[in-house]
């Protein structure tokens, strides 16, 4: 119970911190202070904000189980090159988003490409196909808030419980503290996973008798395959360096690097982004694999043996059989078990509260798609003109009570695996909306029917993989079942993992496919006005 | 020419990543962290390194005279 304890303690905290940040904005019902923090965040903040609102459940709980089940490859995948690509996006296109918010007065990506391309209704469906990708991670955010708070009472506090309370405490910071109240709680959840990574490095390595025995233990066990990437084609692990592309087209990663105070504040989130994710993800995925090591607990016995049926017997079984032996071998709370195991019990709590923290990565979700109604559709169709600022506002915080009850509703009712599934899409969807970025910010060619051409594809080609996936069952651990192969050429694969194009993992096609839609129809349809593009690109106005 | 150079090494760097000659190697550095594991943090370093680098020497600050310039010639017409 001790550890509920302080994580409950720490939920008070969080809240604690959205209400002040509601206190210290008393007075101001303008939507520029409420939606983007009045554009004054510091670098501190700005930086570890930023990185907070990227690092959801998955960082913690899901690295160090999928480095459980695929070894050491995790890192790389997921890791060292979202180090790379993520700031680089941020240096290249967060800063000149930053720029033009400054100058316009843009709060959402949306507005931005409605002036930039000229358009109405077509920021409409980007809007829309933005919204329906982000939906997935409240709903998921609130599903594993609930999980924890069950694991770590030992299931005194039932999930619909822990996910009311975690939606409830959520919403409330959020609704009182807007964006000023997410990026101080954001700032807080950081400091959090940074200190969380290396206690829990210390303690269970401590608890082990030290990694040294562990890791040569596994090199010389049938598992050393853990310690190396065979698991997993190169194709594969190039294909995910795809997969970063989708932080920047995230509308609140994007609406976050609006509220920094000066364009200064990128350069430190630019230069530590690599670090930040080294400390965090190094020792979960090293703790991830260093488990099949563990021998005393139990319940990690069993994922072993799941995963040890899975490859000797999948080939033989049901699909339904193969997907419940997959469920039994998944490691996403294998580090929890570590921590149950080594560490002393407020420690555990300590620990616990920084997963929460991880979980709770949802907030600025939440408060994104509520700048993203307000904005692009309340205000653009006449609601600010109509009934003013402090209504916009006022709807803004409507709303999110409104999605947050919604996403609590669809929590309690749907399985968990279709909203990862969910979020899976959702990273290849927001990659191959990336070219619409680039295409606004850098080449003056680009058009609104270019535009609209990558928001359907995309939407195509998420729906599309999705359906794939749900009517053609995984096969079991070893080779992909192919399903279409013109001339001997593997063009379209069913993996154990998803689904494959050329070996490729579909947001590599995505992604090139975007990039020739926006060429291609941009090149046939007419520019915006030479004002536009002189507000854009320099050179003279008409 | 020095972006040129910029752009190059981001290019190395991304190449770099797909590190398939330590791919099926289990040598534990230090006795205890696996090269490929050691090789990607190091690589995470690299990147740090390189962003350092891109804005030292390629820093967009022309975006921030346009903000300011903006921003004065408002304050001058209010």
């Amino acid at each position: 119970m001790i550890p509920a304890i302080v994580v409950f303690l720490y939920l008070a905290a969080v809240l604690y911190i959205g209400i002040f940040a509601f206190r210290r904005a008393r007075g101001k019902e303008e939507a520029e202070d409420y939606f983007l923090a009045s554009r004054s965040l510091g670098p501190f903040v700005f930086l570890f904000s930023l990185f907070g609102t990227n690092m959801t459940a998955f960082a913690i709980l899901g690295s160090s189980g999928h480095a459980f089940n695929n070894g050491i490859v995790t890192f790389g995948l997921m890791a060292s090159s979202s180090g790379l690509v993520i700031p680089l996006t941020i240096f290249l296109i967060g800063t000149r988003v930053w720029a033009l918010g400054k100058k316009y007065g843009f709060m959402t990506p949306v507005q931005m490409f409605r002036d930039r391309w000229e358009c109405t209704h077509i920021g409409t469906v980007i809007f829309v196909a933005q919204a329906v990708l982000l939906v997935p991670y409240i709903i998921i955010g609130i599903m594993g808030g609930g999980t924890t708070l069950y694991t770590i009472s030992n299931g005194l506090v039932p999930f619909w419980f822990g996910g009311a309370i975690v939606a409830m405490v959520v919403m409330s910071y959020v609704f009182f503290g807007g964006m000023r109240g997410t990026a101080w709680v954001n700032t807080f959840q950081t400091v959090l996973f940074l200190c969380f990574g290396a206690i829990a490095l210390i303690v269970i390595g401590v608890g082990m008798g030290g990694f040294r025995s562990a890791a040569q233990a596994i090199q010389a066990s049938p598992m050393a395959s853990l310690l190396t990437r065979e698991r997993i084609s190169p194709y594969y692990f190039f294909s995910y360096t795809f997969i970063p592309l989708s932080a920047i087209a995230f509308p609140h990663i994007l609406i976050f690097c609006l509220t920094a105070r000066k364009m200064a504040q990128f350069k430190k989130t630019v230069i530590f982004y690599p670090i930040c994710i080294l400390a965090i993800w190094l020792p979960c995925v090293f703790l991830g694999v260093m488990a099949n090591r563990v021998t005393d607990i139990p319940e990690i016995r069993a994922k072993q043996e799941a995963r040890r049926v899975l490859a000797t017997q999948g080939k033989n079984m049901a699909p339904e059989q193969r997907d419940e032996l997959r469920e039994q071998s998944a490691g996403d709370d294998v580090i929890m078990l570590l921590l149950h195991r080594y560490a002393p019990l407020w420690l555990a709590g300590l620990l616990g509260a920084g997963i929460m923290a991880a979980v709770m990565a949802s907030d600025s979700q939440i408060l994104a798609l509520s700048t993203m109604f307000t904005e692009d559709v309340f205000a653009f169709y006449g609601g600010k003109s109509r009934f003013g600022e402090a209504v916009q506002v006022q709807t803004g915080r409507v709303f999110i009570i409104l999605i947050t009850l919604f996403a609590y509703a669809v929590a309690l009712r749907a399985p968990e695996t279709i909203f990862e599934l969910a979020i899976q899409y959702a990273f290849s969807g927001f990659a191959a909306l990336s070219p619409l970025l680039v295409a606004a910010l850098f080449w003056r060619g680009s058009t609104k029917w270019g535009a609209l051409a990558v928001t359907l594809w995309t939407a195509f080609a998420v729906v599309a993989v999705a359906v794939l996936q749900s009517v053609v069952p995984a096969p079991a651990p070893g080779p992909a079942t192919v399903l279409w192969a013109p001339g001997g050429v593997e063009v379209l694969s069913r993996t154990p993992g998803g689904t494959a194009v050329f070996g490729f993992m579909p947001v590599v096609p995505m992604v090139i496919v975007s990039v020739l839609l926006m060429i291609v129809v941009s090149m046939m349809t007419r520019k915006p006005a030479d004002g536009t593009l002189a507000k854009y690109f320099g050179g003279p106005k008409p | 020419m020095k972006k040129i150079l910029l752009v190059v090494a981001v290019a190395v760097l991304y190449v770099l990543h797909q590190d398939i000659w330590f791919w099926r190697s289990s040598y534990l550095v230090f006795g205890f962290i696996p090269i490929g594991l050691f090789y990607q943090g190091m690589f995470s370093v690299a990147a740090a390194l390189l962003m350092w680098l891109l804005v030292t020497y390629a820093w967009p600050s022309h975006l921030e005279q346009e903000v300011e310039e903006t921003k004065s010639r408002e304050d001058s017409t209010r």
